[in-house]
């Protein structure tokens, strides 16, 4: 192992580097869970949609060897599931919790049933940015190569945060999903309104999983995604529904998921697991630490979470 | 009137699940046919494997057995009108708890060795849930989202566990615990190759029932249930209930991992994390939180997990199949929830309707 050579300071290297590489998929989920629950409703199943988009993306990139056009049907497969999460959780007395966990099962289904003949073969990968060229050291220099889709979503973020915050339609799913009443006294559709936020948030989560397959780690396995797609219900309530704050929570997360691994490179083996789930305890943790009986989340959507 | 006040509701609430899984039983054969593969025929394997001869029904009933103890662990908080998913952690903390147990005493007679290991496996299961339950109450955390968290640290530590201090040394390519000696292991029910487990998840459902439809304490926890402001003007110690409830929840789960240690792997490795958890909450909701009826759907889920293997191997589609199907059955059955109430043939004329659930607020909030 090269890190051998940067001894200790491979650690700090690492976590920056799997920061860099691993906190994508985080932020795209993210994204598009913080789109979903700002109009007032929770999807679960974007592990499902995650898997789902990996293993097309994966698959069109190997069979069309363009792996941008895996990008595109990736998303087109988060639109799918997501239109049928849309369809089922906005039928009256229907939980979207638990369409979520049917979700996550029926899109992992899909993705291994239709991913199988795909574990072998190599498809061509998204390409990376060289950001390392100034330095001699090859671990900064991989350390560096960034693909160009963790900063198309690292662009949507502000993006994002801009459209909640001042324009017309970021308003009206903050009324959607806050006061349903006012909303629809205004004359605003909510089944509508929902119905696109769940899908263009699922569509971001399937881009997201492209990220999976495409680039880091870069092949299709059925373990691919490790509850990333889970992880970002509890991202999201950690970044307090703020489309910034998500880059930040993903980027920090994705910095904890590294922490196993970049101790694993200097020889400390014994809490590897532990560390691989220091993001989940860590989001119990503040949780536990912001909660209250008193009060209801600062900045969660009014009607999150109710049968509204 | 009272008494033929319930027919046509019961009537509903048996026709509706039925017509669901028909309904998804037919896209499921939709999806085979597009797959290539013959549906009529993958019914037909489907039915022989699960129920088809009394060797394949206990193979059934052995994967039914996990499930009926997990599925409690969705369907008992339900009825204080929490949504816990934390089955999967309870179910490989249960585990590990046995097993601990189990090698620590195993000197002693087996009866005492299994007696502690259901024990063990219960208590860490109950506090493990139990721990989401008050933290729902005395922190207002979201108890979905924390059950789910702590089924990533409870399969983490499971593998810290068996990859450092809990390993036999001679596990090597899949990190194990030390086996639990085959005197300490639970029996076969005489005249069966199906486990004790089953007798314990049947008794498991049954005291549920009883306790949630027949006592003063299951009275309690459903007026939580129904309206919770109701329940606290009435004097009711929500928060206690509330950690019992989840107590009884998670040692439920609890339990079945010790029945999948005890019973059917003998150590603890990753197989623990075989996904009884999940199936568990599906079984939960296709049952509407009845613990009787998931008794029931636990054995058909079972029967669909044992048919797997010979879709593989008669009809050559992946494994991943069966998860097609179970997903489709889920998702077709909360479809179905939003029928309840729309078929005029279900609707008796002088039904007294059950009044809105308030939703789980822990003390009245203001924003």
């Amino acid at each position: 192992m090269a890190t051998e050579a940067l001894g200790w300071w491979g650690v700090p290297l690492g976590i920056a580097a799997g920061t860099l590489r691993g906190s994508a998929p985080f932020l795209f989920v993210s994204l598009g869970e913080c789109l979903t629950e700002k109009s007032g409703k929770i999807n679960l199943g974007l592990e499902g949609t995650l898997l789902m988009g990996a293993m097309s993306a994966y698959a069109i990139s190997y069979v069309t060897q363009s792996p941008w056009l895996g990008v595109l049907v990736a998303g087109l497969a988060g639109i799918v599931l997501g239109s049928i999460h849309a369809f089922l959780s906005l039928q009256p007395k229907v939980n979207d919790i638990a369409v979520g966990i049917a979700m996550i099962i029926f899109g992992s289904g899909v993705a291994f049933f239709f991913g199988k003949p795909f574990i072998q073969p190599v498809a061509p990968q998204l390409p990376a940015l060289e950001f390392g060229a100034w330095s001699s050291q090859p671990q900064v220099q991989s350390a560096l190569e960034i693909c160009p889709l963790f900063l198309i979503g690292v662009a949507i973020a502000p993006l994002m945060q801009w459209f909640f915050q001042s324009t017309r339609w970021g308003l009206l799913i903050r009324a959607v999903g806050d006061s349903p009443d006012a909303a629809r006294a205004m004359g605003i559709s909510i089944f509508k309104i929902r119905l696109l936020c769940i899908i263009t948030g699922s569509f971001l989560a399937g881009v997201g999983g492209s990220y999976l397959s495409l680039f880091y780690p870069g092949t299709w396995t059925e373990r691919i995604s490790g509850g990333q797609g889970l992880m970002a219900v509890a991202l999201v309530i950690f970044a307090r529904w703020q489309p910034m704050q998500c880059l930040y929570a993903s980027l920090l997360f994705g910095g904890a998921q590294a922490i196993g691994p970049a101790l694993q490179s200097v020889g400390v083996t014994s809490y590897y697991y532990l560390f691989n789930a220091s993001p989940y305890i860590l989001t119990l943790a503040i949780m536990i630490v912001t909660c209250s009986p008193k009060r209801t989340l600062r900045g969660a959507p009014g009607t999150l979470g109710s049968s509204h | 009137m009272l008494n033929h006040y319930h027919w046509r509701g019961t009537l509903e609430a048996v026709c509706i699940p039925i017509a669901a899984i028909f309904f998804s039983l037919v896209l499921f054969g939709i999806f085979c046919a597009l797959a290539g593969a013959d549906p009529l025929g993958v019914y037909a394997s489907i039915y022989k494997a699960a129920f088809g001869s009394w060797f394949s029904f206990q193979n059934t009933l052995i994967r039914a057995s996990p499930l009926m103890l997990t599925s409690l662990c969705t369907a008992l908080p339900a009825q204080l009108g929490l949504m816990i998913i934390g089955n999967e952690g309870a179910f490989v903390i249960g585990g590990i708890g046995a097993v601990a147990v189990g090698l620590a005493i195993s000197s002693a007679p087996p009866t005492v060795v299994q007696l502690a290991m259901a024990i063990s496996g219960i208590v860490c299961g109950g506090l493990w849930i139990g721990a989401v339950g008050a933290l729902r109450y005395y922190r207002a955390v979201n108890e979905t989202i924390s059950s789910l968290l702590l089924n990533y640290v409870a399969i983490a530590l499971l593998n810290h566990l068996v990859s450092g201090p809990m390993r036999d040394p001679s596990s090597l390519n899949k990190p194990s615990t030390y086996p639990i000696p085959a005197l300490d292991m639970l029996g076969s029910i005489p005249g069966t190759r199906v486990h004790y487990g089953l007798i314990y998840g049947l008794i498991a459902c049954a005291i549920t029932y009883f306790l949630m439809r027949r006592t003063t304490f299951g009275f309690a926890a459903r007026t939580i249930g129904g309206n919770i402001r109701a329940a606290r003007i009435a004097g009711l110690p929500v928060g206690k209930l509330t950690v019992a409830i989840c107590f009884l929840a998670g040692s439920c789960a609890g339990l079945a991992g010790m029945v999948e240690v005890a019973a059917v792997q003998g150590r603890a490795n990753e197989s623990l994390n075989a996904n009884y958890g999940y199936a568990g909450i599906l079984v939960a909701f296709v049952a509407r939180y009845n613990p009787l009826a998931a008794s029931l759907v636990a054995v058909l889920l079972g029967g669909i997990l044992a048919s797997g293997g010979i879709l593989q191997r008669l009809h050559s589609l992946p494994d991943a199949t069966i998860l097609v199907f179970q997903g489709l059955v889920f998702l077709v059955v909360l479809y179905s929830e939003s029928l309840y109430g729309r078929f005029r043939v279900f609707q008796d004329q002088s039904t007294v309707r059950r009044p809105p659930s308030v939703p789980y607020v822990p003390r009245p909030t203001s924003l």
